[in-house]
Parts: C-alpha cells; structure tokens; sequence
C-alpha cells in the first residue's frame, strides 16, 4: 500500500495561490493526486484552480479531513508554515522550500521532537506514490507503481532512480526525497523503518552523498535487522568532490574522514548493501539486490 | 560565508570574548603604526587568508621590534601562501594582521556546530590544541569531548562548566572559560553562525583564558538577516568566476579539471562528476543551473565554464524532470549559438518531449554530439577531448 501518500490522503497545499505553488498543485491534480484546498494568509474563502483556499492549515482540516500537506511558501514564512502544519495535527508535511536558516530548521526539529507529524524535506524534491498521488515537483510520468522503495538526498538522482527502475520493471511503491539541507525533517533510518514495514515494498534503493553522516546511520541501521528483512541498493554521490567545498546543497560538504563517498559506500557493502558505483548502474544494482535478472 | 581571522575576533570581541589587542593593516607602514600605537615590545604578524594552516605555511611570525614589523609585514604582502587547505595554486596576502603577544601557559581546542544528527549545536573541546580536530579524532577520539545543547533551553552555565571541568581546568581558568563560552554561544545564534573554530583557545600564565585565532562560517541561507555580516565579504578571497555565478543565482565551483560540466540539480552535478572521472577523464567545475534551465541561465552557464582557460570539452547533463525538453534545448542551442562553445560539447537530456528535444539540438547546425545515457555522455567527452587535443 505504499507510504506516506496513500488512498487515505487528503492533501492541502501552503502557498497554493504563488506561482510555485499553482504550478506544482496543477501538476499534483493531473497526476490524480487527492489534492482537496489551499493555504494562503489573508486569501482565505478565494477558490483556486477550483480548491477553496483557507487563512490557516486549522480551519482548512476542520473543514476537509485533511491529512497531509506540501509547503511551497518562501524561506524566511517556510519554518512557521512547518510548526503550523503540525499544530494542525496533519500526519505528513513535505517542505519544497529551499534556503531556509539553519537555526529555524534546529527550532522545528526540536519543536516537533516528539510530535507523530512526519517531516519530510525542507530542500527536497517531495514524495511520490505511484497510483496514489504526490507531493512536491516530482515528474509524475517517469515513475511506475511498483516494488521498490526510493530514498534520496538528492532530487534530480531521485528521478534517475525512478527511470532505472521503471525501466527495469521493478516500479516503485514510493519515492521520498529527503533533501539537502544538513538538519532535516525524516533521514534515512526513518524512512527505511517505512519501507520495511510496507507489504507492497520489495526493496529499497538508497541514494546518498557525501557530507554528514546520515548514510553509516542507514548502513548499522540496516545491519542490525535481524527477522525482517529486504534487500538494499544503493549509491552515493561525490566520490570527486574536493574535500571542504560545498557543492550544492549546503549539507554536501565533506569535513571528516567518515563523510566522504568511499567511507560511506564501504560502511553500506559491510550491511550488505549492493553498493552501485555509477547512478547509471542503480537499478541493475536493485535488481542484483533482489535477485531478479 | 568566511571572514578573516581578525574580523572574527572583532566580532566575538563585540560578544564578550577574550581576544587579544590587534588591528589590520594593509601596507607594511600601517602595520607599524599598528604595532607602536598598541605599545609593548612583542607582536605578532598574521598573514590574514581564508584558510587553514598559516602557521605551518610561514604566514605567522613573533617579532620583537616595531622595524621587525614593518619589515615582516612587507615580507607578508603580495607574497602567494600554499597550505593544505588553499590548494596548489595558494592565496595572495592582501592583509596582515598585528597583535599583542601574550605568555601561553597551555592551548586547547574549541569548537561549535550544528550537529546533525540531532539538529543541535554542538560544542567540541579537546586538551588537543593547535592540531587539526580531525587529526585527534582519527588519532584519539577519547580526547574530543561534545556537549549538545538544547535550542530551546538556549545556553545553560552547567552545559559551560561540563566543558571546562571536562578539559580539567582549575577553578580560576574554568570560571573564565564559563564566561567564554556563553558570550561565543551568543555570536553563534544571534548571527546565525555555521560553524566558530578557536583552535587554539589559550590558558595565559596569568589563568585567563583567550581565542588565539578565530575561525566564523555563517549560514549563507541566513546573510539576508545580517547585512552587516554580508559586508565584511573580502572578494578578494572568492574565484570571481564563482561570484558571477552567484550573482545569477547559479552554483558553481572551480576545479581543477579539463571537462567542464552543466548539470541541473547538486546530487546528479557530483554524480556526472563522479562518472566523468570513472570514464578518464577529470572535472573542470561543479556547476548546478538549477530547476529552470532558461536560456539566460544556460547562456551564463556555458560563458563561465568557457572562463576556464583549461576546459577542452563540456558535457550538458539535464534531467527535465517537469520541464519540457524542447524548450531546454531551444535554450542550450540558443545559448550555445551566443557564447561561440568552441570546445567539444556532449548533450544528453532525459524527460518529457525528449525526443523533440534531440531533433532540435540535431537540425541546430551545431556540431553537439548527441549521447543517450549519463554514461554514454561521459565517454563521449572524455574521447572527444582526447580526440581534439
């Protein structure tokens, strides 16, 4: 059945009426995403692209069940929008945004410490299930419901991935780009444990970088399965980068030896993870991983 | 973003930290005047760079007349420093700063960043002073000792006091070591730091305890709440390649390759790095245009990449995730027509329309060679530069 976007979701935008937005919801609807109103400020009882739009994420659940919600508003409204969400009481928020301080992202991840609202991003692509909908600026088309479950840092390789094993005639259960940005809502950890609870996900493939340490907190997490268990592929980018320069993405950059490419795909192979050396070779690593030729 | 040495000091001074008398000078006459308005009869004469390892490199020198200063400073200017961390081709001096010397009892590491794993900042201090925090947590782990605190509780004294009875000190330098920390904890929030580095930290033989040398990165997704911040910007010490990019909102890095690369999205950049350099072959840049692949950016794009006196061939690696590939094409052929690419160009593209995209880039008249996959794309830049040269 998929995580994180599923049959039961009911899905709101923040930000629906700026162009990010408007753009990506239109996208969402024409990927029968369950999209069900709009958030914006001072724009509430407007309807847009046929959706009511509400002043706050409190009266937009009270008045459609909404249960999730994809933040599109600019960085310096991109925290509170979050810690809203979650004062809602919605189940998933996924945050496009991109450029948020730092120092706002440690206060949300704090705040919501112990809360069940499940943060994905800020800095990510979004979350895609197959036949169930998205949330965020994936491309809908390159994606195939299917067996393999999708986590990366990065966005543009998320989609590689998602061409690889659609290709391969594996298909995906779910995709979840986590993002970027070096503090975050879920990691790695958080959403292999989705993955491995789901009945529909087969396998796992796992795309990381350098920069941090998110990806040896996967590889023990992954050793230490002891009944359940799936097979995971995985690739991490940057194996070139030069050390102390930050490509990109402000968490891609490496300052000690456990945060190169080789220290993390070395700690991923001793999991037994099939480890691909080029993004081209995923999904015959997912495939290898799974036993299927 | 990165600051100078001296500037940092000025900053944290500003907070409350113990920093030692000192100023900057840009002419060897200046820092004479530096040296004699502050008095006393040794200083020292810092080469003021953006990077690690002065000291190892000669950027650091104790002289003991104000003729010693003058002449050092001059020796300092204009001379190119070549440490670990500048790469080959060094840094210019441009700045030197003079300080007050002072009787060093012993010198520790200090540090804070943002751990994370667990969203905090996070203090790191270690009886290891003046070496590389890397260096003792590969060689000693035991002796780095981190203390995380809690954004919501702010800093707290005991957090402070587990830090210096930690490193052992006496009641006298733990007490000032408590004030240190909660002033630098301070700079680091309110200024939105990523990362403050005092290595080292000195205890005087008169117990006080003083930054020696201060390092400060700021979060740059946060310098639109510091513009003072943003002011102390020395670009002089930035690749002014990278600064244009910056100005278009594009994310490039000079390297030191020969095959220039335009990639949209950081993780595929680094991965058609990464394959470039599997294929043979040896990345010029890291260059990020982004979600829309417009031709204005394309055309700035392919402009800075061909700044590059070394770069003999460039690979265009787009995945147009929702953008149409025809118009990202409409764009690269556009762009390539303006800016005269006169070097071999490798274009692969992945997404909706794409074989539209590929018609256009074929009946362009250009001499673009086609490539279906990232690998593909890759060999055939790393042939064709072998080919052209």
């Amino acid at each position: 059945m998929a995580v994180l976007i599923t049959a039961e979701s009911k899905i709101i935008c923040q930000g629906l009426t700026g162009s990010q937005g408007t753009f990506h919801s239109e996208q969402a609807i024409a990927y029968d995403t369950n999209l069900v109103a709009g958030v914006t400020p001072d724009k509430g009882g407007m309807t847009h692209l046929d959706l009511p739009v509400f002043n706050t994420v409190a009266e937009a659940v009270a008045k459609t069940g909404a249960n999730a919600t994809g933040i599109f508003v600019p960085p310096v409204f991109a925290a509170d929008a979050i810690l809203e969400a979650a004062d809602a009481g919605l189940d998933l928020v996924v945050c496009i945004t991109d450029g948020i301080p730092v120092r706002d992202m440690q206060r949300v991840k704090r705040e919501l410490k112990d809360s069940k609202t499940v943060v994905v991003g800020p800095n990510c692509p979004g979350v895609l299930s197959p036949g169930f909908g998205k949330i965020g600026i994936m491309p809908g088309y390159i994606c195939e419901k299917g067996k393999v479950g999708v986590v990366s840092r990065s966005g543009t390789l998320s989609y590689e991935a998602a061409v690889q094993t659609t290709t391969a005639g594996l298909g995906q259960s779910t995709i979840i780009g986590i993002g970027g940005d070096p503090v975050n809502g879920t990691n790695f950890v958080q959403a292999l444990e989705l993955f491995l609870d789901d009945d529909d996900t087969e396998g796992m493939v796992l795309i990381g970088e350098i920069g941090g340490t998110a990806e040896v907190e996967a590889a023990e997490f992954i050793k230490s399965w002891k009944k359940k268990k799936k097979p995971v592929a995985a690739f991490i980018a940057g194996a070139s980068a030069p050390p102390g320069r930050r490509l990109g993405h402000a968490g891609a950059i490496v300052s000690s030896g456990a945060e190169t490419a080789d220290a993390k795909k070395e700690a991923l192979r001793s999991a037994g993870v099939e480890v691909a050396d080029t993004i081209t070779s995923i999904g015959d690593a997912m495939k290898k991983a799974l036993g299927v030729s | 973003m990165n600051i100078h040495e001296y500037q940092a000091k000025q900053i944290l001074n500003k907070f409350g930290v113990a920093v030692l008398r000192g100023g900057v000078a840009y002419t060897p006459s200046e820092a004479k005047t530096v040296a004699r308005e502050m008095g006393g009869d040794l200083w020292v004469v810092k080469a003021q760079i953006h990077a690690g390892g002065r000291g190892k490199a000669g950027g650091v020198k104790v002289v003991k007349s104000l003729g010693d200063v003058e002449k050092t400073a001059k020796e300092l200017l204009g001379k190119t420093l070549v440490t670990h961390q500048t790469g080959p081709k060094g840094k210019e001096v441009k700045r030197v700063f003079v300080e007050e010397g002072c009787a060093i009892a012993s010198e520790l590491y200090l540090g804070m960043l943002i751990d994370r794993e667990t969203g905090c900042v996070t203090i790191l201090a270690s009886t290891e002073g003046g070496v590389e925090i890397e260096e003792v947590a590969r060689k000693s782990p035991k002796k780095i000792l981190k203390v995380a605190i809690d954004p919501l509780v702010g800093m707290q004294p005991y957090y402070a006091r587990k830090v210096a009875s930690g490193l052992g000190l006496e009641p006298k330098t733990g007490g000032a070591l408590v004030k240190f920390l909660l002033a630098m904890y301070r700079a680091f929030t309110e200024l939105d730091c990523s990362q403050i580095e005092i290595n080292p930290l000195v205890i005087t033989k008169d117990e006080t305890v003083i930054a020696l040398d201060a390092k400060i990165n700021f979060d740059d997704n946060a310098l639109f709440r510091h513009k003072d911040v943003e002011e102390l910007r020395d670009e002089d010490e930035e690749d002014p390649a990278e600064r244009e990019a910056e100005r278009h909102s594009l994310n490039y890095i000079n390297l030191d390759g020969n095959i220039g690369c335009m990639v949209n999205g950081a993780g595929l950049a680094m991965a058609t790095m990464d394959i470039i350099k599997l294929s043979g072959g040896d990345p010029a840049n890291f260059l990020d245009v982004g979600g829309g692949a417009t031709r204005e950016r394309v055309t700035v794009a392919f402009k800075l990449i061909l700044s590059d006196p070394n770069v003999e061939g460039v690979m265009v690696n787009i995945f147009g995730g929702i953008m149409r590939c025809d118009a990202i094409a409409d764009g690269i052929v556009a762009a390539a027509r303006e800016v005269d690419v006169h070097v071999p160009l490798v274009v692969r593209l992945e997404g909706t329309n794409v074989d539209l995209g590929k018609k256009i880039l074929a009946d362009s008249g250009l001499a673009i060679i086609p490539a279906e996959t990232m690998a593909d794309a890759a060999e055939k830049i790393v042939q064709a530069v072998k080919e052209a040269s």
